[in-house]
């Protein structure tokens, strides 16, 4: 590792005064640089960032707009495909390129937003359980084996149904489901610190119970926090994706990829690309999410790695 | 043992009793169910007669009960799209379910755990590298997609597979392969970490130190012991996978009660709806009951806690 090479060069070259020891801010730099999976899960998600924020400018058309004598046409690499529209029509004749890049937004906003209600949810949960343990621990415990227990897709589904399927909707039923790995992993690091020494300092110094839990033991969960967090947003990408596919997700005319790939489904043996297209766009954003969540988790903590 | 047994066992049945709420209460959610059930365009009376009918004008206590009672016997009531024992329409799809949940399971444990074990034997190798990649692709790939993939590659430029329905082994190819390989990196991370603890431990070195054959220590000593946690991780992956069965049944049009679920929610079939979510619940609850058992009497450590 980089550390051990640093310590064995200064021990060669005898603690001179030129010796100059890497801040752990250096560590943490030297190793993202290091970190393939890091470096590329960042870099397509920067750029799936910036075609997001920068959509109507990167787009060629609406994505809304239909045109039915336009129906159909493939992307330009194919035979009869024209550069007015590089990734083709679908068919409802909407420019295929416009509708890919709007639906970033649709899936990052979902994605972002499930997460940070579920990340609520299940952090204060998770806190409270391995803070305090005991009967508090036990009815979070049973919290959890319920929720686990309930068949999540199916559920939300029946749901989102029944209220009438939106984006709201979508976005505060899965975030009420799939809080279960924030608890999970929140209360197994709870448990880890609150017999730390500097957590019963604080306790002896007289600290609030609050206190304990938002100044020592918050900042030291912030890095596991932070990996559950991007690979929750992964999941509710794909868990909306799922719903929407099934047509009880985001409701037309919105671009959802998932919704995309439904409506492109009919027409899938003859006009393949209405399905490859924003299945790949999909499996892209979810790998570099995940890349970068394990990345996260490598570099701040290399010896949580399993 | 005893104690733990029975003590496990309560959780279970609190977890199935709170399970039978959630379900009793999901077709609630819209507000009125007789609605509902009745469809958008009923009158008045059709949705007063539809209320008296299946007893929705008494308190939710009295009707939760109800409903409750007659579910421990197996009475689920009547689906309102069949006009038939929401029991005799499960019964006669659940098979296929079953069928698809073990054969997808037996996938993903079959190709995973070789891997699992191939990269803890060599970790940090391209061997090592490429089973994390397979893993990372299987996390990433949204199940209904790749089972689209398969169907235009396999089934229709191939020709080598049917693309859709339930009538012979041949269908549930594709579909096996689809839910399964979405649990295999789950398994294949497991199994590694496993075999990597055993292996750096004190007994693995005494048993290769007093001349074992390396298959030996491999598979009778190592192996035993690393796939503990993989018997819990099977029955959460199985119960999960029934779940997920929701949506690969809907893109093979394979007519288990996944499918049945999907098509049920979408005309507004509540009891149908209802009666599946409670039996997935359940069989989730029994089936980490018997694995936390059965792991309490293989590591006898677990029962002290």
């Amino acid at each position: 590792m980089t550390e051990d090479r640093t310590l064995s060069l200064t021990a060669g070259s005898g603690l001179g005064e030129d010796v100059v020891f890497p801040s752990p801010g250096q560590i943490m730099r030297r190793r993202m640089a290091r970190h393939v999976g890091f470096i590329f899960g960042a870099a397509v998600l920067i750029l799936i960032l910036i075609m997001a924020l920068l959509a109507p400018a990167l787009a060629p058309g609406d994505p809304y707009e239909q045109d039915l004598t336009r129906r159909l046409i493939p992307p330009v690499w194919q035979d009869k495909g024209t550069w007015e529209h590089p990734l083709g029509t679908d068919n409802l004749g909407r420019d295929y390129l416009s509708r890919l890049i709007y639906g970033s937004r649709v899936s990052l906003l979902i994605g972002v937003s499930v997460m940070l209600i579920a990340g609520l949810i299940g952090t204060c949960l998770g806190l409270l359980a391995g803070y305090f343990g005991g009967k508090v621990d036990m009815a979070v415990s049973f919290l959890i084996t319920v929720r686990l227990a309930l068949p999540a897709v199916l559920v939300a589904l029946a749901v989102v149904t029944l209220i009438g399927g939106s984006m709201t909707v979508v976005i505060v039923v899965l975030g009420c489901l799939i809080w279960d790995r924030f608890a999970v992993v929140l209360r197994a690091s709870a448990q880890q610190i609150r017999s730390m020494d500097y957590v019963n300092a604080a306790k002896s110094a007289g600290c609030s119970t609050r206190r304990i839990l938002i100044a020592e033991i918050m900042p030291n969960l912030l890095n596991n926090l932070i990996v559950v967090a991007t690979l929750e947003v992964a999941r509710a990408i794909l868990l909306e994706a799922a719903l929407s596919f099934l047509g009880m997700g985001v409701q037309p005319p919105t671009p959802s990829w998932g919704l995309m790939i439904s409506e492109g489904k009919e027409f899938m043996l003859f006009e393949p690309y209405l399905i490859t297209l924003p299945g790949a766009a999909l499996f892209l954003m979810v790998l570099a999410i995940n890349l970068l969540g394990d990345g996260i988790r490598d570099v701040t903590a290399p010896e949580a790695r399993s | 043992m005893l104690a733990y047994t029975l003590k496990r066992l309560g959780l279970a049945l609190l977890v199935a009793l709170t399970v039978s709420v959630v379900s009793f209460m999901l077709i609630r959610m819209s507000g009125d169910p007789a609605i509902a059930l009745a469809g958008e365009n009923a009158s008045a009376q059709e949705i007063e007669f539809v209320r008296r009918h299946y007893g929705l004008d008494r308190p939710l206590a009295v009707q939760y009960l109800d409903w409750a009672g007659r579910a421990i016997k197996g009475d689920f009531g009547e689906s309102s799209y069949f006009k038939q024992p929401v029991r005799a329409i499960i019964g006669h799809r659940i098979g296929v379910t079953m069928t698809l949940g073990i054969c997808a399971l037996g996938f993903a444990v079959i190709l995973s755990i070789p891997m699992g074990i191939l990269a803890a034997i060599r970790p940090n190798t391209w061997l090592d590298r490429l089973a994390l990649t397979v893993s990372v692709m299987g996390q990433a790939m949204p199940s209904f997609w790749f089972g689209l993939i398969m169907i235009i590659a396999l089934g229709v430029w191939l020709r080598w597979l049917p693309i859709s329905g339930s009538d012979s082994w041949r269908h549930f190819v594709m579909p096996t392969i689809a839910l399964g390989y979405y649990a295999t990196p789950a398994f294949m991370r497991l199994t590694r970490a496993g075999m990597l603890e055993v292996l750096a431990s004190d007994y693995i070195r005494t048993a290769r130190a007093k001349g074992l054959r390396w298959g030996k220590v491999l598979f009778k000593h190592a192996l035993r012991n690393a796939v503990i946690p993989v018997v819990s991780l099977a029955a959460v992956q199985f119960g999960f996978m029934l779940g997920g069965s929701v949506i690969i049944e809907s893109v093979f049009a394979l007519h288990g009660i996944g499918f049945l679920a999907w098509e049920s929610i979408a005309r507004n079939d509540l009891p149908v709806v209802q009666a599946i979510v409670l039996m997935l619940s359940l069989i989730y609850v029994v089936l980490t009951l018997v694995s936390d058992l059965l792991n309490a009497i293989l590591d006898p450590r677990l029962r002290v806690k």
